[in-house]
This record gives C-alpha cells, structure tokens and sequence, in this order.
C-alpha cells in the first residue's frame, strides 16, 4: 500500500529533439511553407517548445520564423470555481489577422487549455487557421479537441501524471509518466512543482493568491 | 485573497506587489483590439456613490467591463436616497438583488466598513470621508514603480491640504509600506493633529524639500471641505505652496510630479507645470483602470468570490425581511 511513486521515462532527450524535428516539418508540410505562421507557446512549458520548433522551421527553410507567447489564464473556465491565478505575459510576434496561428502546449489532456487558447488568440484578430502542435497527446479529452501535430501519443490512467522536463527550465528533456499509489490521489503532491497548464487541477495545485 | 479591500493599513508588501504585478499585465489588455476579457462573466460590480466622483466612478466601471463583468451605477442624486433611503437599506437591497462587488464613496469615514457587516458582497472603498482611498493610492504606487522602477528607498514629498485628503493617508501609508521615505510639506494649518505618528518627515519649507524629493506628489487644495479658513487666499496659497515651472526646476534629474486630479490649476500646480513632461497626472489616470482591474480580479475569484445568491444565505435575507 505504501509503494513510493513509480515514474517512467517514456521519451528520453533524443526522442524529444526526434519529435520536434518531425513536426517541424509536418507543420511546414500541411502549411506549404512558413510565410504565413505565427507559433504561439502556450505558457508555461509551451513557450520554450513554440521557440525551438520556430528555431527548427528557420534552419529547414532559411528563413526567420518568431514565436510568441500565450498566457491564458484571464480566459481559463475555472476562475469561478478555483479564483485567481498568478498572470503571465502574452507577446504575439506579428499580427494574426489572415495568419496560420500554431498553438503549442506540451501535454494535452482535457482540452480545456486550448479551449481557452483559442478564445485569446481571436481576441487579437482574425486568424487564417488555427492548428494545435503538442509534444504528448494523453488522452482523457473533455472538449471536441484533437491535436494537428503530435510528438507522441501516451495512453494513460487519470490517476497517472505525464511530467514534461525541458532543459530551458528543468534543465533536461524528457517525458516522464508517473504512478502515484492508487490509495492516495493526494500523493501527487510532491510532483506538482511540474504543474503545467494542462495538467488536472488538483486542491494541491491550485494555486490561490493574496 | 483580498476579503474587502477598505483600506491600505490592511494591505501587506506581498499583497500590494500581487496587485501591482496583476496590474501590469493587465494593462495590456487596453491596447488589444478587442479590449476585454471574459473573466468576469457572470459577477455583477454596483458602484455605490453617495459623494460625486467622475474619475474614480468610470475609472471602475471600465475596469469592471473589461472584465466582462455587469455594472450597476447608483448614484446618491435621482435614487432613493434623495427619498430618504438610509445607507442600511440601501444596502440591503443590493444584498437582496444579489451583487458580488460594491464599489462604495462615502463622506462618512468607516462607512465601508460598516457596509462589509450587512452584505456578502466584496466591498472595495473609493474613498470615505477623509479616511482612505485605497485604489487611488495603489495606482499611485503602480505609477510610480513603472516609471522609476521601484519604490523601496525613493524620497516622496506630499504637499499641501493633508488634514482633508483621504488620498493622502492611503499613498503615504502604501509608500511607507513599500519602503519609500516621506515628508508631509504644508502649512500647519493643513497638517493633521498627530502627523508626527505618521511615521513620515513634516517641513514647512517646500523649497527646501524639492532638491531631495524623487516623488512630488500635490494634493488638491479641498475648497469644498474647507467650512472655516485654512489659509489666507488661494493666491497666497500658490505662492508659497504652489508647485511652477521654477519650483520643477529644482528637482533632482528624473524627479516625478504626480496629482491625484481634480486640479486646481493656478492653486495647487500652475497649468504649465502639470502640463510638464515629467507630469505622471495623465498616467495615473490610465493605470487607474490597471490597479482597479486587478482589484476586481484578485478579490471575486473563487466560490467565496461570489454573493450573488439571491434569496440564499439564510442570515442576511432573514435581515432584509426584518
């Protein structure tokens, strides 16, 4: 009953770079080129992925492609519910108005995230297209959501917690798919430093403010 | 979170840094082309003004709509006060028609204290009687650290009729919060009794001050609370306490003047000087709707950021039937 935590890496930091680099290209692909795309990482850990896949899709096509942030909290569905939640910035590199805006997050889970994404990025304009890029697609969807472009597909239980480290802030890439004992679903706590904006909202990770 | 928001004694460093930094990045949502978000929906803001305002009141209500939240403006003229409707009644009646915020302005000091005792509502002051202003002072707090960077060790000077300006006891109090060093510049007259509690210099001499003062912070001259003589003329007033293009001049490089608004132009400040480029009175105004925008969305989170349960909450409905 006490067994401590099992955590597996599920993508190491060559699977990662592997995965990035094959949707770069994809992106490239269905898009015909990168004249008209505006990458927007979604805040926390989509941001540092939005910028490497921008950086892939310069060195592929020679050309310079920015990437921008997307801080969605003002727009989250469970303000009413959980209050205030720190806020982040929100920087677009361009304009949207016609554009093809890639939002990329690193987990996707109940869809709630990129719901919330999608009503931010209308409030700046007009996009072309909006296309949705995410290193792991856990599954558990709770909106009619579905990925353009996936670094890999992780079934997994509700109870277990997909963990994404990037050397930008964790100081490692990977993916890590961890199993908290099934007696106690509070004992996630220790990993909820890792808490992105996917991630399920649990009393240990909503975070209140002053 | 932020039960009520009445005064900025209750206010912590970590609180006010919340609110500042929340501020900041709502700011930005002015400059979007759609200039709203939809946190708010569904929370319905009353602003409760027994004493006129214009800034402050608009000031509110944008903050309040660009957060989608539903506005309701009383005002004391043309409502039921004018009938004789008490502040107890009026107050539950907006409890019974369920509102989660009331913006209240009261010449009454401690009335939105008095208000938190009969509603549910979040209850944020916008000024009572000579006690407090506490969104004023944070928005000055916001200016002030956005154009010099920060707070903690600058030299404010707040000059002129400190003895009315519930103004001046919020800024002074949130300035000494944050670790800045003041001096109350004015004529004893216009000096509160007790200004020595303060915990803040007292001169008289605002030429001397000027030289040694990053923050000049003018108070409007209070004609209106004024029932006796405080000083002699305005023009006299001006002379000696009125800040001009001369007395700016003295400033040390990189000083800022800020004013509260409204101004008397020609008493307080000449209209040259609060024209100046290192006026902050036009920012202030602007960033109001940041610091209160922030307020709103600190405070009406959550389950208990919500009162609107109209019939609900056996003790307070019980008190509107009494």
């Amino acid at each position: 009953m006490t067994a401590p935590i099992s955590a597996t890496v599920v993508l190491a930091d060559s699977d990662v770079a592997r995965a990035l680099k094959r949707m770069a290209h994809e992106i490239l692909e269905r898009n015909k080129g990168p004249d008209r795309l505006v990458l927007m990482g979604i805040r926390t850990r989509g941001i540092p992925l939005a910028r490497r896949l921008a950086r892939q899709i310069s060195e592929i096509e020679a050309v310079e492609v920015a990437a921008g942030s997307l801080d969605v909290t003002l727009y989250r569905d469970d303000y009413a519910r959980t209050g205030p939640r720190p806020l982040g910035q929100t920087s677009f590199p361009a304009e949207v108005d016609g554009k093809v805006v890639v939002l990329v997050d690193d987990v996707l889970y109940t869809g709630r995230t990129i719901r919330a994404a999608m009503d931010a990025v209308m409030d700046y304009g007009r996009p072309q297209a909006i296309q949705l890029a995410v290193l792991v697609d856990r599954g558990h969807r709770e909106l009619p959501i579905r990925a353009d472009y996936v670094g890999k597909n992780l079934p997994t239980s509700s109870e277990q917690e997909v963990r994404v480290h990037l050397a930008e802030s964790d100081g490692v890439d990977e993916v890590v798919v961890a199993t908290a004992p099934a007696s106690a679903a509070s004992a996630t706590t220790p990993l909820a430093t890792a808490a992105g904006p996917t991630r399920p909202t649990s009393p240990a990770t909503a975070r209140r403010r002053a | 979170m932020i039960p009520h928001l009445l005064s900025m004694q209750d206010l912590s460093v970590d609180q006010i840094t919340a609110i500042l930094d929340t501020a900041e990045t709502l700011k930005e949502i002015a400059l979007r082309p759609i200039a709203k978000v939809p946190t708010l929906r569904g929370r319905t803001v009353c602003n409760l003004f027994f004493e006129d305002s214009t800034r402050t009141r608009i000031s509110f209500e944008i903050a309040a709509k660009r957060l989608s939240a539903d506005v309701i403006n009383f005002s004391a003229k043309g409502s039921s006060v004018s009938k004789g409707e008490g502040f107890k009644d009026t107050a539950l009646t907006l409890q019974a028609m369920g509102v989660d915020a009331i913006v209240v302005r009261h010449a009454a000091s401690g009335a939105p204290q008095q208000l938190t005792r009969w509603v549910d509502a979040k209850v944020l002051n916008a000024g009572d009687g000579w006690h407090q202003h506490p969104t004023q002072g944070l928005l000055d707090l916001f200016t002030i650290r956005e154009r010099l960077g920060h707070i903690e060790g600058l030299r404010a000077a707040v000059v002129g009729d400190v003895f009315h300006s519930r103004v001046a006891r919020s800024v002074v109090q949130g300035l000494l919060t944050m670790g800045a060093e003041v001096t109350i510049v004015g004529p004893p007259t216009l000096l509160p009794p007790r200004v020595d509690t303060w915990g803040t210099a007292v001169s008289h001499d605002l030429d001397a001050v000027l030289p040694k003062t990053d923050v000049l912070y003018l108070l409007r001259v209070q004609q209106e609370r004024m029932g006796e003589q405080f000083f002699p003329s305005s023009r006299e007033y001006a002379r000696i306490w009125g800040v001009d293009r001369d007395r700016l001049a003295r400033l040390p490089e990189g000083a800022v003047v800020m004013h509260p608004g409204p101004m008397n132009r020609g008493v307080e400040v000449t209209a040259d000087a609060a024209d100046a480029p290192n006026s902050m009175i036009q920012l202030q105004v602007t960033n109001g709707i940041a610091v209160r925008m922030s307020c709103l969305y600190l405070m009406l989170g959550g389950e208990d950021g919500r009162a609107a349960d109209v019939g609900g909450r056996g003790s307070n409905s019980e008190r509107v039937e009494a």
